[in-house]
C-alpha cells in the first residue's frame, strides 16, 4: 500500500512553470508519477509540459480532482501557497522550498489547525527532497532510480543522506515502500512522529528508519512515541556528532542550541526507547537487514 | 543574523523596552564626550562584539569619571576579546557603548525564542537574572517560566501579567514590566527575529526597570523583507571564511580537525564528518556546496578549503542524483587543473552515472584518489592525513 502516495495519486505542482518546477515536473513525469497540471498565478489556460496551468489551486482541484500538491514557490511566497494548497482541499503536499522564513511557518502550522483531522493536509517540508513510493510515485527532486520497491519506510530530514542510505540499502537488495523527507526548517510541516503514525498503520511497511540529525527535539519524541505505541522495529541515525554546540550546520534547523539536541544525547536516548541506531553512516544496510530478519 | 548591543536597544527602545541613556563611540575622545553628553557620574563602558559573556572577558567597565571612560575605551578599542561564545580565536572590538550606570537591586532573566516542539513564540523568564540560560536550567530549573504565545492572536496582555506576577515584581513595576514584554514580542514578531534577550533586566534602587543588556538575533531567511535590519550587518564580527562562503551560496563552518571536506547536502556533510571522526580522523569544516554541485561551486569549495593552513587532506564527498556524476566529475577535474594543489584529495562519487564519472576522474591523469563507499573515502582520508605527517 505504502504511505501517501500511490500510482494513481493526482499530483499538482504549484510553480509550475518556473526553470526549477518545469525541469522536475518533466523528471517526475518520467518517473511515471500522475501529474495532473499545475498552478502559476496569471498563465492559466495555458499547457505546460502537456498539462493544463491553473492560476489558483481551488480551480485546479475542481477541474483535476487532484489530491496532491507539490510546492516550487520561492521563499517569500511559499507559505500562501501552501495555505492555498490546504484551503484547495489538497490531503498531501511536499513543499520543496528552502529558505520560508520560520514566522510564516508558524503562521502556516496555525492556520492548518482549522481543518478536523480528517479533513487536514499532510504538509512535509519545507526544505526536503520530497517523498517517494518506489515503483509507484514520486513527488520529489531525487535520483528515482536509487530507490527500489519493498518494505521499509524511511524518514528523513536531509535530502542526500536520505539518497546514501537508500542507494546502500540498493546494493544488498533492501526495497522502501515510502521515502518521506521531512526537511531541514526548524518549522516543518510534520515531524517523525506523524510518519511512524502512518507507517506503523501500513501493510506494506514491516520496519521504519528514522534519520535525523542535530537540533530540535522531534527525533528524541518519535522514539518515545514509537516505544509505547509501535510493534514494527525502528532503526535510527542521528548526523553532527561532531558537529560544535551553537554553529548552524547548512540546515536551519540543524543547530545545538538546548540540552538535549546534540547526536550524542539523541542517540542515548534513542537507544533506551529501543531503536536500533546505526554506528555510523556507512551501516545503514547491515543494521536495517538485520532488523529485518529479526522481524520476519 | 546577529547585531550589536546597542544596536538591540534602538530598535527596542522604540518599542518601549526601557533602556538607559548611552551613546557610541569610535575613540576614546568620542567616548569622554559621550560620558559628558549623559551626564552623572557614573558610566559603564561597553565593548561591541557579537557575543554574550562580555563582562568575564573583560570587556565590560565601570568607571567613574571621564578620565576613567576615556581609559577604558583606549584599552577596549581594537582589542581581541576571548568569550566562550567566540572561541579561541576571539572577536575584535571596535565599537564602544558608553551608558549611564544604574543602581541595582535585582536582576531577572527574560529571553523570547522560537520554539520548536510548540511551533510558536515562547517567552521564558527567570527572577534569576544576570545567570546564562544554560546555567539557570541545571542550576535553577524551578525558576524558569515559560509561556507560550498563540500566533494567531500574538501575546496578549493576560500572558505578560501572569509572567510579571510570577517574577514578584512590586505592583508599581507592573505596567513597565507588561509594556516591556508586549514591547519585545512586537519586536520579535514585526522584525523576524528569532531571539530576543534581555539579560539582565534590571529593577533599580529607585523602581525602575532597565533592559541593561539586550541582544537580538534574526531569521536570515527572513532578511529579504526588511532592509533595515540587513544593514546592520556588522561584517568584522563574522568569520572571515563563512562569510565568503555564504557570499558565494556556500555553507561553511570551520573547525580544529586536518580534512578538509567538500559535501554536497547538510545531512551527508555531517554524515562524512561522523565518519571521519569514526576513521580516526578530525574534520577540518563542514562544508555543503549544495544539492548541485556544479563546476563554479566546485571550485570555490576549494579556494575555500585550502584558505585553511591545518588542511592536511581533502576528502570530496559527492552523490549526484539529478546532476550526474560525470558532471560533477567534470566540475572536479577543471577546478583541480586550475589550482596548484599540495595535499593529497581524496573522492568518493556516488550516484546517477557513477561508472562513468570514475572513469572520467581516473583517465584525467590528475592525483585523485578515489573511493566507492563513504568508508573506504574517510579511511583513505584518514591514511593521507597521517601520511602527512598528521
Amino acid at each position: 500500500m505504502a504511505i501517501h502516495l500511490k500510482k494513481t495519486t493526482k499530483v499538482l505542482v504549484q510553480g509550475f512553470t518556473g526553470q526549477i518546477g518545469s525541469f522536475h515536473s518533466a523528471d517526475m513525469i518520467k518517473y511515471g508519477t500522475n501529474i495532473v497540471g499545475g498552478v502559476t498565478p496569471g498563465k492559466g489556460g495555458m499547457q505546460h509540459l502537456e498539462k493544463p496551468v491553473f492560476n489558483t489551486m481551488k480551480e485546479a482541484v475542481d477541474a483535476t480532482g487532484a489530491e496532491a500538491s507539490i510546492i516550487f514557490v520561492p521563499p517569500p511566497f511559499a507559505a500562501d501557497s501552501i495555505m492555498e494548497a490546504a484551503d484547495a482541499g489538497i490531503r498531501f503536499c511536499v513543499a520543496i522550498t528552502d529558505g520560508i522564513p520560520s514566522q510564516d511557518m508558524i503562521r502556516v502550522k496555525r492556520y492548518m489547525r482549522r481543518y478536523k483531522a480528517e479533513e487536514k493536509m499532510v504538509l512535509t517540508g519545507p526544505n526536503c527532497a520530497g517523498t517517494i513510493s518506489p515503483g509507484k510515485s514520486m513527488m520529489g527532486i531525487m535520483p528515482g532510480h536509487i530507490y527500489i520497491p519493498g518494505n521499509v519506510g524511511v524518514i528523513g530530514r536531509s535530502g542526500t543522506l536520505g539518497y546514501e542510505a537508500a542507494s546502500q540499502m540498493k546494493e544488498i537488495g533492501v526495497g522502501i515502500s515510502t521515502s518521506v523527507g521531512i526537511g531541514g526548517d526548524p518549522i516543518n510541516g510534520s515531524s517523525f512522529k506523524d510518519h511512524l503514525e502512518m507507517f506503523e498503520k501500513d501493510d506494506e511497511t514491516k520496519a521504519v528508519v528514522i534519520i535525523g540529525e542535530i537540533g530540535g527535539p522531534q527525533e528524541v519524541e518519535a522514539a518515545m512515541w514509537a516505544k509505547e505505541n509501535m510493534s514494527k522495529p525502528v532503526v535510527g541515525y542521528i548526523a553532527g556528532l561532531t558537529a560544535p554546540k551553537g554553529r548552524r550546520m547548512g540546515h536551519a534547523g540543524a543547530i545545538i542550541s538546548a540540552v538535549g539536541e546534540s547526536a550524542a544525547e539523541k542517540v542515548e536516548i534513542l537507544e533506551e526507547c529501543g531503536v536500533s541506531v546505526v554506528p555510523n553512516p556507512s551501516s545503514f544496510a547491515p543494521i536495517i537487514k538485520d532488523v529485518l530478519d529479526k522481524a520476519s | 543574523m546577529d547585531i550589536h548591543e546597542y544596536q538591540s536597544k534602538e530598535i527596542l527602545s522604540e518599542y518601549g523596552v526601557p533602556i538607559a541613556a548611552g551613546g557610541l563611540a569610535y575613540s576614546p575622545e568620542q567616548a569622554a564626550y559621550r560620558a559628558t553628553e549623559i551626564g552623572g557620574n557614573l558610566w559603564v563602558v561597553k565593548a561591541q562584539i557579537h557575543s554574550g559573556a562580555r563582562g568575564k572577558a573583560g570587556g565590560i567597565k565601570v568607571c567613574k569619571s571621564e578620565d576613567e571612560v576615556a581609559k577604558a575605551a583606549e584599552e577596549l578599542l581594537g582589542k581581541k576579546l576571548v568569550t566562550h561564545q567566540t572561541g579561541p580565536q576571539g572577536k575584535v572590538c571596535h565599537r564602544l557603548y558608553i551608558e549611564a550606570g544604574c543602581n541595582i537591586e535585582r536582576e531577572i532573566y527574560m529571553a523570547f525564542v522560537l520554539d520548536r516542539s510548540k511551533e510558536s513564540v515562547t517567552v521564558v523568564a527567570s527572577a534569576e537574572g544576570g545567570m546564562e540560560i544554560e546555567q539557570l536550567a541545571i542550576e535553577k530549573p524551578d525558576s524558569i517560566i515559560k509561556v507560550a504565545v498563540e500566533a494567531a492572536v500574538g501575546m496578549q496582555p493576560f500572558q505578560a501579567r501572569e509572567i510579571v506576577f510570577a517574577l514578584g515584581l512590586d505592583k508599581t513595576q507592573v505596567n513597565q514590566a507588561v509594556t516591556t514584554i508586549l514591547g519585545c514580542y512586537r519586536a520579535m514578531r514585526d522584525l523576524d527575529a528569532n531571539m530576543v534577550e534581555i539579560n539582565p533586566l534590571v529593577v533599580t534602587k529607585e523602581g525602575n526597570l532597565l533592559a541593561v543588556d539586550a541582544k537580538m538575533g534574526f531569521d536570515d531567511n527572513a532578511l529579504f523583507r526588511h532592509s533595515n535590519i540587513s544593514e546592520l550587518r556588522d561584517k568584522s564580527q563574522e568569520d572571515v571564511r563563512e562569510m565568503n562562503a555564504a557570499d558565494r551560496g556556500l555553507s561553511y563552518v570551520g573547525l580544529d580537525g586536518n580534512i578538509g571536506c567538500i559535501i554536497n547536502g547538510a545531512g551527508l556533510a555531517m554524515a562524512t564528518m561522523d565518519m571521519i571522526m569514526h576513521a580516526g580522523g578530525e574534520p577540518a569544516n563542514f562544508l555543503d556546496i549544495g544539492g548541485g554541485a556544479s563546476p563554479d561551486r566546485v571550485s570555490k569549495a576549494f579556494n575555500l578549503v585550502l584558505s585553511d593552513d591545518n588542511v592536511k587532506c581533502i576528502l570530496i564527498n559527492i552523490f549526484a542524483g539529478i546532476n550526474r556524476c560525470d558532471w560533477v566529475a567534470e566540475g572536479i577535474i577543471q577546478a583541480v587543473q586550475k589550482i596548484d594543489l599540495k595535499v593529497p584529495v581524496v573522492v568518493r562519487l556516488s550516484g546517477t552515472n557513477v561508472e562513468q564519472g570514475r572513469k572520467m576522474l581516473e583517465d584525467s591523469g590528475l592525483p585523485l584518489i578515489m573511493a566507492e563507499t563513504l568508508r573506504e573515502g574517510a579511511d583513505k582520508a584518514v591514511a593521507e592525513w597521517k601520511k602527512a605527517g598528521k
